[in-house]
Parts: structure tokens; sequence; C-alpha cells
């Protein structure tokens, strides 16, 4: 079992609040996954040159006061770090790369969690009161949001095992199921050169999907794709910097609930955590349908 | 007057209960339903801000009305017997699973595995009924006023399902005994699922459980599904398929 949760903001003052509306969602799927959670949260994008790099460190107390300077020095690059605990976004003109292997060769205990214009992803082991409280989730400002809790089913509780999954750029991919068959997505995928970070079965279903947008497919025709080629039960909920999309598995095995009005709509595995949303009342509330894919735009 | 100080109270005066989720654990209203019922004489229970709260008039087993006044979660008034259980909107997974007897309404719309393996009583549901819904079906009458999903009354073994819309895929799959009514498209039957021609016992059937819905349809334009028990018995021949 895990809890997903999706809130897209219509109008661009509650882009301000993004953070504080979602956490009562957050917090309401505890119980369907108390052991990690993460999320992925869509900003204004940084300069047209510009990348971000969601980092992830061993330790709360790591010091990242060492990486900023020595990436002036060495790459002579511009670079912004701001820091939250074991999580840092660094952004920076530097091309993907060259910044990859440069992090790998002089700081090869940073993972890198994300890449993108708008993305941030914040993501741990823990409660999910916890790892909100971490990261000050509350505080989050954006356009749209991608969030999980995890019940941990088919890999290790750990933090890179948690979701959001991200692949690609701006791409993420939160999970409430389990695929049967992730290890033969992944034989496909690696000899195309594709790399794997974790063992996780999500991480195989958002890998394949960036792969087939990578390849031309828009996220429709990825998804059908996937319907044939992806088996097991799922929930996936997605982000790109413009949308949301929602999608399950032919026999609905795992639930999603959707509740739209004219300021937001918001995406949860149960009604109970959209209970607290302001204006629910008078929201319409639906069910996703099995196989069909439902997009939401910005 | 709040359910925790029911039992002091006489039962004239608590001839009404009510219990707010919002400040209240659903483990009060149900120990409430399940223990202090009887001694409180109360004959009505309102539930107020349900919240999509799971487990809401679990196990009920005594003749009182119970009020659901919001959206409620999985498996609400599960395994009822004899209660009258009304829900102000919708509910999650698994309403009114395996109930024995008694009214399960629901005013908006169900998710899914609705009654499953429900044995007897009826289940209403005024608006749709997600996937699955009826599945295991052991005597229980469901009438739905919307749409079913796919998968609806797989394996239902007795009882009735009466549905006053669509219904989706595979309907009455491996059906036993029990019987569906459609008025609405069906968009598959399942294996062993066949429509056969309504007698006036069906009618008469269909038309006592629309009026016990309070749905005005005509049940001359219901279809029978019912099983061709072909499934009944093992057919080495059939190589697997059906």
């Amino acid at each position: 079992m895990c809890g997903i949760v999706g809130l897209l903001v219509k109008k661009p003052a509650l882009r301000e609040q993004l953070g504080e509306l979602m956490m009562p969602m957050l917090l309401g799927m505890t119980e369907r996954g108390p052991d990690s959670a993460g999320l992925a949260v869509y900003t204004k994008p940084v300069g047209k040159n510009e990348l971000k790099f969601s980092l992830y460190a061993p330790s709360m107390d790591y010091d990242w006061g060492a990486l900023e300077p020595k990436l002036k020095k060495e790459l002579a690059a511009k670079c912004k770090l701001a820091i939250k605990g074991n999580h840092a976004v660094l952004t920076t003109a530097l091309a993907e790369s060259e910044l990859r292997a440069w992090l790998k060769a002089h700081f090869p205990q940073l993972q890198v969690l994300a890449t993108g214009r708008s993305m941030d992803i914040y993501k741990d082991v823990g409660a999910p009161a916890e790892v909100a409280a971490r990261y000050d989730f509350k505080k989050l400002k954006g356009t749209h949001l991608v969030g999980h809790t995890r019940m941990a089913t088919e890999s290790a509780v750990t933090p890179d095992r948690a979701h959001p999954f991200t692949a690609g750029k701006d791409f993420c991919l939160v999970h409430n199921g389990s695929l049967s068959n992730p290890y033969q997505i992944r034989r496909k995928l690696e000899p195309l050169g594709i790399h794997f970070d974790t063992d996780n079965d999500t991480e195989a279903a958002c890998r394949y999907l960036e792969w087939r947008m990578r390849e031309g497919d828009d996220l429709a025709a990825a998804l059908k794709k996937g319907f044939e080629e992806l088996d097991g039960f799922f929930t996936f909920l997605m982000g790109t910097e413009d949308e949301l999309a929602l999608v399950r598995d032919p026999f609905a095995c795992k639930p999603a609930i959707v509740a739209e009005t004219d300021e937001y709509v918001a995406i949860s595995s149960e009604f109970r955590s959209l209970a607290a949303l302001p204006g629910i009342k008078n929201a319409k509330l639906f069910e996703p349908m099995p196989e069909e894919l439902y997009i939401w735009k910005v | 007057m709040e359910g925790v100080s029911v039992r002091k109270r006489n039962a004239e005066q608590t001839a009404g209960v009510t219990f707010d989720l919002a400040k209240q654990k659903v483990r009060e209203l149900n120990q409430f339903l399940h223990h202090d019922l009887q001694l409180s004489g109360a004959k009505q229970v309102e539930v107020n801000n349900p919240n999509g709260t799971h487990s809401i008039a679990v196990g009920v087993d005594a003749p009182v009305d119970i009020q659901v006044r919001g959206h409620a979660g999985y498996y609400c008034a599960g395994m009822n017997k004899l209660a009258n259980v009304t829900v102000h909107g919708n509910v999650g997974w698994g309403v009114a699973e395996n109930m024995m007897s008694g009214i399960v309404r629901v005013k908006g719309f169900a998710s899914e595995s609705a009654g499953a393996t429900g044995h007897g009583g009826t289940l209403i549901i005024e608006g749709d009924a997600s996937l699955r819904c009826g599945i295991s079906l052991k005597g229980l009458d469901i009438v739905v006023g919307g749409s079913v999903g796919n998968f609806s009354a797989f394996m239902a073994q007795a009882g009735t399902m009466v549905v006053c819309g669509d219904a989706g895929h595979a309907l009455g799959d491996s059906l036993y005994e029990a019987i569906i009514y459609v008025r609405g498209e069906v968009k598959s039957l399942g294996a062993d699922a066949h429509e056969e021609p309504m007698q006036e016992a069906d009618h008469r059937k269909v038309k006592a459980l629309l009026d016990l819905a309070g749905f005005a349809h005509d049940p001359k334009d219901f279809r029978r599904i019912a099983s061709m028990r072909s499934l009944y018995h093992w057919n080495a021949d059939a190589n697997q398929e059906y």
C-alpha cells in the first residue's frame, strides 16, 4: 500500500500557499504510507540556459560548505546552492553531463535526485509528518506538486527508493501498487544506455515512460505503450513542468479520487486526505476510470 | 448530545445521539453502536463530519437508524445487521461488505467492491458504483441508480443486482445463481453469463426493488442476466476457453 497526492492550483495567488494546502493531504495518507515520504514541486523555471539539480547527501548534518566554492573555482561556473538539511538544490548554467561527471569525481557521496528547470525534489525515510517538517513542505510555493507516502513492498526502505522517481528533465512519477516485470523493463532499457539508480519497480516505469517520450511519444502515447509493456498494479501520478497526469491499471487495483474546483485540482488515493481542502464540499468529485489518461494543465 | 456521555442518560433523552468525527474517533462511535446502543435506548444515530473515515458503523447488530452526513471512507456499514444506514455523500471501497440484513443507502457514488460478499438485506446506491460491485454476492439485493464498473457481480452466488444505468466489462463473470437486471448498455458479459428472457416474476422482483429504492423506472426496460451454468462442471475438452 502507498498513498499518492497531487495538487495543481489554477489561480496564481494560490501558488504562494501550495505547500500549506497540500500538507493535510500528505498527512492524511500516513496510514497508507508510514515509512517514507517525498514530493516534487514545480516552481518558477530557472533561466533559459540554467538547470536545477536536486542533490541528496548521506546525513542531515552534511557540510555543504565545500561544494559551491570548489565548483566556482574549478569549473568557473556561476552557481547557487539552496540547502535544506541533507537536500540541496543547485542551480547552474553548466551542462548536465559535465556537472554530473564532476560531482561523481569530487563529491561521490552526493546523489543527484532530479534535474530540470522547474522541479525540486525532497524525499526521505520517516513518517510523512517528520519528512514534511524536515524539509518545511508547508512553505513550498509553486504551480503544482506530486507527493507520495510509502509502505514499501518491492524494495528496501531507503531515501533513494522513496518516491517520487524522476528521469530526464522535470518529469517525475509516484506509484501506488507493484509491478511484476520491472526486471524485464530494465533488461530492455539498460542495453540502450539507460542507467538505473535503484532496484525499485517504480523506477523501471518512470525510466520506461521517460524513454518513450525522449523517443518522440507524447505522454499519452508513452502510456499506451506502457499498458502493453508494464505488467502489474498501478495508479501512477506524474508531473511535468506544466501538467499533472494520472492513470490507473486496467483492473483499477489501486484507488484514486479527484476533486476539482475553480481554484484547484486535487488528487489523492482516498477522499480522507482531501477532506480539509477549502471548498471541498462543493468540489466536483470523481473516481478516475481504469486505463484512461487524465491530464491537467497549469 | 455527544455519544461519549450517553451511558449516563436515560432512554427517553437519548432517542437521538450525535457523533462528530471531527472531534471523536470512529472507535467511540462503533463501541457505542456495539455495546451501549441498547442501554441508551437510542433509535437514531447521527454521524457528522465523516470526512472519508474508514469503518464507520461497521458490525452493527441492532434495528437503529444511522445517518452519515458526508462522505464515508472504506467499509462503511460493513457486516450490517438490522440497521438502516444512510450515507449523505459518497463512500469508499467495500461499502456494506458482507452485510447480513437491513438497508444501506448511499446518496452519492460508491467506490470499488460495493456490497462484496453480501448475504442479505438491501444496498441502494443512488449514484454510480465502481468496479467489482457485488463481487461474490451471497444473497444481498443491490440496486444501483447509476452505472456499475467492470467485473461487477463476479462469481455472484445468490441475490439480485438491479442496475438502472450501464454496466462495464465482464458483467457477471463466473456467475452462479445471482440474477442481474440491467436497464442500460452492457460493455461485455463475463464468462458463462448470458441474457435470458424476462418473465412476470422478474418484472415483479425488479419493481419491488425499484419501489424500495425509490427509482421511477419501468421494470419492462430491464434485461435479465443469469448464469449459463456451463462452468458448474469441469469440461476437459474446453481447453480453458470459456
